[in-house]
């Protein structure tokens, strides 16, 4: 009994030692994910003086002050910046969403001719990188004379071949007896599509709208080739006009006060849909 | 039958207006732009066909430069963000108390702005005639001299870029992986612990196989993803990667196409098709070893 | 291997935090198997009955209460160390490994004195698949097997090390009828040949009756009788015993005794000498009824299924208004599916009165 009691006690003890592993591991990643987030709110709050006369960086402030936030604003357009980002990201997502319900409804639902061969072309679609088709597209949207116009930045941004893949393959888990109950009481398909299918699988529906809006909250690259006129940037290149030509490159707490100020609209709407984002992107969501 | 046929299609159609136009046509011109040589975009006339853009390309010293920083980039961080993230995710797996809250905070930088966060590692990393920085601060403890991560040597410069972008990816990596590790039977780790397995030989047995196939589509999306980084070198370098020697091949594509040394898209399209071949190839000899180990149920 | 449960306790925080009360899953356990004896615990489910096979294998500790192996108090020694073995209810065969590496797994794990060489692991291994008859499929993948050859591998791998032990949980459930049938003759001829002390779980009442040596019937938490199968099933202890074994299940009316006499509404069916007057549940089994013109029970008659070997009569009757009656009766009977009512006199020995409250069993001599 005492010999048992003993091993059994050694084995709790490997056990707790193993917990404090774990959770200091644990812990030191978190500090590390959170570190820049804390130094980029700690820097947005200290005075241009004060950060300029410390030669060795201070881990914390006595004096917070929301002057950088202030400059921030009036020394760049970035309320601009703002509302572009925001307008490119309702009407490209709104967009989206429309034609990726179209068709998913299309491929799920619907019998005709070639539906298979078009689906499969969208499968292979889903492999091509956006490197390779990024230059044609610079071509036509100059030569279509849409340079710095929301025309030229949304109309190549709408396409998602991977959001109608994961809603066709949601909407084909609807039940076929479904729709035919529907279609014996005289349901139009549009009807159908928008008063049952669409309620049913708003999860998924809500899922790929946060995914787009935090893509085209973030996205850098083709509104960099498009647009060259301030009044036309996102935050994105706006952040990158600050650092490179604008007030960045010496009043450095309001260049954060800038960042900090892009940073949070997602992290809310982070903290609000939480459980629906991880879901969504555990599902199969790919970056960028 | 007819009317059935047209009613399908026209649901597609915006699709197809979509994909085609921005999809379907620019994939087929970038083969045909990067066989065209001399191609000239106000007259759009060339000389002729051939292989000459690649020629140019493969020879141009900046593109193999990006091509050398593109290839340490992926070799260092496609491992460590993979390993890293199968421990933080077996960690996270093991307690209860506490673990939604380090999930939530994990997630995090996936969320955010890779150009915005990039200037917080350049400012914790930079050294300027006001201040070393937060990193050399750190480094003096341990008595190193300080070091420009920014505008300093080019081992230096690197470490950040991979830093920083081990930083972006894990939280993709950490969240997929735990919910595969969450997936597994827990009747299979009670049939392990009743025939007396240990911890270790269950973990390298039995949890590792069972995500393999996680595993594996990690680090395929993790060679892709890391071939095509971009944005992370420019939100530490900024614009100008060809000056900093810090420039990646999507990087080289775009410079090629826009901006003080672009204008020359048959150039462009002749470093993107490169560089989807090599995607492919690094792809399919990944899917051959894969077949040998990765086991999918 | 004899095994002890001393006043075996296990309780769990209710799911429903605000119900503050414990769940007793299972409830002061009190019993003993005998050493080499196949012993099938049985209970509808939610029982606890899967709680007390975890209780025996280690998976969970108890609440209360000791767990004997032989003489060995193994209550606080963790799972990895009890040496049992166990087969779960989806087998929980690693499927990225064949079936020989799957058997030869929990031999890998022996470390010090019990250390074998490869050359010894294969041939335990291979000795195993013989006893389960598997030793042709040793390189296949477990989805290549079908579901009774997965058993069978399970049971192996649960042998190889040699097991003070083996737990089998609803080893039945996923097979198909036939093979149910097959495969429990089967778990028998195995057991009966190691001599291993054997204990499985099931909620169906057929499968433990037909191949334990012995049954414990549970109901929430609680042992409600042990015994051998013929045993418990001639001699309920209570109402719920007598209705959960058998099939067709035994019929209940309710009735009453009175001056020493067993009415069944206005019928006084059967003498049941020294019973004061009280109300009664009737339990009477499908076989406890004969055919009889002068008999004292009167059905009504609903239906007849003719089943070869005999006859099921089913009727209906006022003091078992929910219930079809069903009397399983000789083919050799003619009976008048015209008649409206048809008349039985019972079988004292397959009649069982129960107390109305409790449900406990009251004896009576019969005549």
């Amino acid at each position: 009994m005492s010999e048992f009691a003993k091993t059994e006690k050694s084995a709790q003890a490997r056990g707790r030692i193993l917990k404090i592993f774990t959770y200091s591991f644990l812990g030191i990643w978190a500090i590390a994910v959170l570190f820049p987030f804390y130094w980029m709110i700690l820097t947005s709050l200290k005075s241009y003086s004060s950060y300029n006369s410390e030669y060795i960086p201070k881990l914390f402030t006595l004096s917070p002050t929301l002057q950088n936030y202030f400059d921030a604003f009036t020394a760049a357009p970035l309320a601009k910046y703002f509302l572009n980002t925001a307008i490119f990201t309702v009407v490209t997502t709104a967009i989206m969403l429309a034609v990726t319900v179209l068709a998913a409804f299309a491929f799920a639902r619907l019998d005709f001719k070639g539906k298979n061969v078009a689906f499969t072309i969208l499968l292979s679609l889903m492999m091509i990188p956006s490197e390779l088709v990024v230059i044609t597209n610079f071509v036509t949207i100059t030569e279509l004379d849409l340079r710095n116009t929301f025309t030229g930045l949304i109309l190549p941004s709408v396409v998602s071949v991977f959001y109608i893949y994961l809603l066709k393959e949601n909407f084909s888990q609807i039940p076929d007896q479904l729709y035919y109950a529907a279609k014996v009481d005289g349901t139009s398909d549009m009807k159908y599509l928008f008063k049952v299918m669409v309620p049913i699988c708003k999860p998924t529906i809500i899922t790929i709208t946060i995914l787009k809006v935090i893509e085209c909250w973030n996205s850098y690259v083709w509104p960099r080739l498009i647009t060259d006129d301030q009044n036309f940037f996102l935050v994105s290149n706006g952040i990158q006009e600050i650092r490179e030509n604008g007030f960045g490159r010496e009043n450095i707490p309001a260049m954060m006060a800038a960042v900090v100020a892009i940073c949070v609209p997602l992290i809310i709407l982070f903290l609000i849909f939480r459980k629906k984002i991880m879901a969504g992107v555990a599902r199969g969501g790919v970056k960028g | 039958m007819d009317k059935k046929n047209l009613k399908g299609w026209l649901y597609l159609l915006p699709a197809i207006i979509f994909l085609g136009a921005f999809m379907v046509y620019p994939l087929i011109d970038v083969f045909i732009y990067s066989l065209e040589e001399g191609f000239n975009s106000a007259s759009q006339t060339s000389f002729g066909v051939g292989t000459y853009n690649f020629s140019y390309v493969l020879h141009d010293p900046y593109f193999l430069q990006a091509l050398k920083n593109t290839f340490i980039l992926v070799m260092i961080t496609v491992p460590v963000s993979t390993c890293l993230a199968l421990l933080i995710s077996v960690g996270l797996s093991s307690i209860k108390p506490l673990r939604n809250l380090f999930q939530t905070v994990y997630f995090l930088p996936y969320v955010t702005n890779t150009l915005a966060v990039g200037l917080v590692f350049m400012i914790l990393f930079q050294k300027t005639p006001y201040t070393d920085g937060l990193a050399n601060m750190v480094l003096g403890w341990f008595g190193a001299a300080p070091v420009d991560f920014i505008d300093g040597p080019y081992w230096a410069k690197m470490f950040v870029l991979c830093l920083y972008t081990v930083w972006v990816v894990m939280p993709f990596k950490v969240l997929v992986l735990t919910s595969a590790l969450a997936s597994v039977d827990q009747t299979y780790y009670n049939a392990s612990k009743i025939d007396a397995t240990s911890k270790w030989r269950t973990f390298t047995r039995i949890t590792i196989p069972l995500v393999s196939p996680t595993l594996f589509y990690l680090i395929i999306t993790g060679f892709i993803g890391a071939f095509k980084a971009y944005n992370d070198a420019v939100a530490l370098f900024g614009t100008n990667l060809n000056a900093s020697e810090m420039n990646t091949i999507v990087g080289y594509v775009y410079d090629m196409l826009y901006g003080d040394s672009g204008g020359y898209p048959s150039y462009a399209s002749a470093a993107a098709v490169i560089l989807f071949a090599i995607v492919l190839t690094i792809t399919c000899i990944n899917l051959i070893i894969s077949k040998k180990h990765v086991h999918y149920s | 291997m004899k095994v002890v449960l001393q006043n075996l306790t296990k309780r769990f925080p209710n799911v429903n935090k605000r119900i503050r009360e414990d769940v007793i899953a299972v409830n002061d356990f009190c019993f003993e198997i005998p050493d080499g004896k196949l012993v099938g615990l049985l209970g509808p489910s939610g029982c606890g009955k899967s709680t007390a096979l975890n209780l025996l294998c280690g998976l969970l500790k108890p609440t209360s209460g000791k767990i004997f192996f032989g003489d060995e108090d193994v209550t606080d020694i963790p799972a990895e160390r009890r040496g049992v073995g166990m087969v779960f209810q989806n087998y929980a065969l690693y499927p990225h490994l064949t079936v020989r590496q799957n058997i030869l797994f929990p031999l890998q794990n022996l470390k010090g004195a019990a250390k074998l060489t490869k050359a010894q692991m294969e041939e335990k291994a291979l000795e195993a698949a013989r006893l389960v008859q598997i030793d042709e499929l040793m390189e296949r993948k477990p989805k290549e097997l079908s579901g009774g050859q997965q058993q069978r591998v399970a049971i192996a791998r649960a042998l190889v090390k040699l097991p003070r032990i083996l737990l089998l949980d609803e080893p039945l459930s996923n097979l198909d009828a036939r093979l149910r049938l097959q495969t429990r003759e089967e778990i028998q001829r195995i057991q009966r040949k190691t001599g291993i002390t054997t204990v499985f779980v099931t909620h169906d009442q057929e499968e433990a009756m037909s191949i334990s040596d012995l049954i414990v019937v549970m109901n929430s938490g609680i042992i409600q009788q042990v015994g051998k199968p013929q045993e418990v099933y001639d001699d309920p202890v209570n109402l719920f015993v007598a209705k959960f074994l058998g099939a067709p299940p035994i019929n209940v009316f309710s009735g009453k005794s009175e001056g020493g006499k067993l009415y069944i509404g206005d019928d006084a069916v059967l003498d049941i000498g020294n019973v004061p007057d009280q109300e009664l549940d009737i339990g009477i089994r499908p076989e406890g009824f004969v055919l009889d013109q002068n008999g004292s029970f009167n059905c009504n008659l609903r239906n007849i299924e003719v089943m070869g070997r005999d006859i099921t009569v089913v009727c209906s009757h006022a003091c078992a208004p929910d219930f079809a009656i069903r009397a399983i009766i000789s083919s050799e009977n003619s009976i008048d599916l015209a008649a409206a009512k048809v008349r039985f006199s019972l079988k004292a020995n397959k009649t069982f009165i129960f107390n109305k409250k409790t449900g406990e069993r009251i004896r009576f001599d019969a005549e």
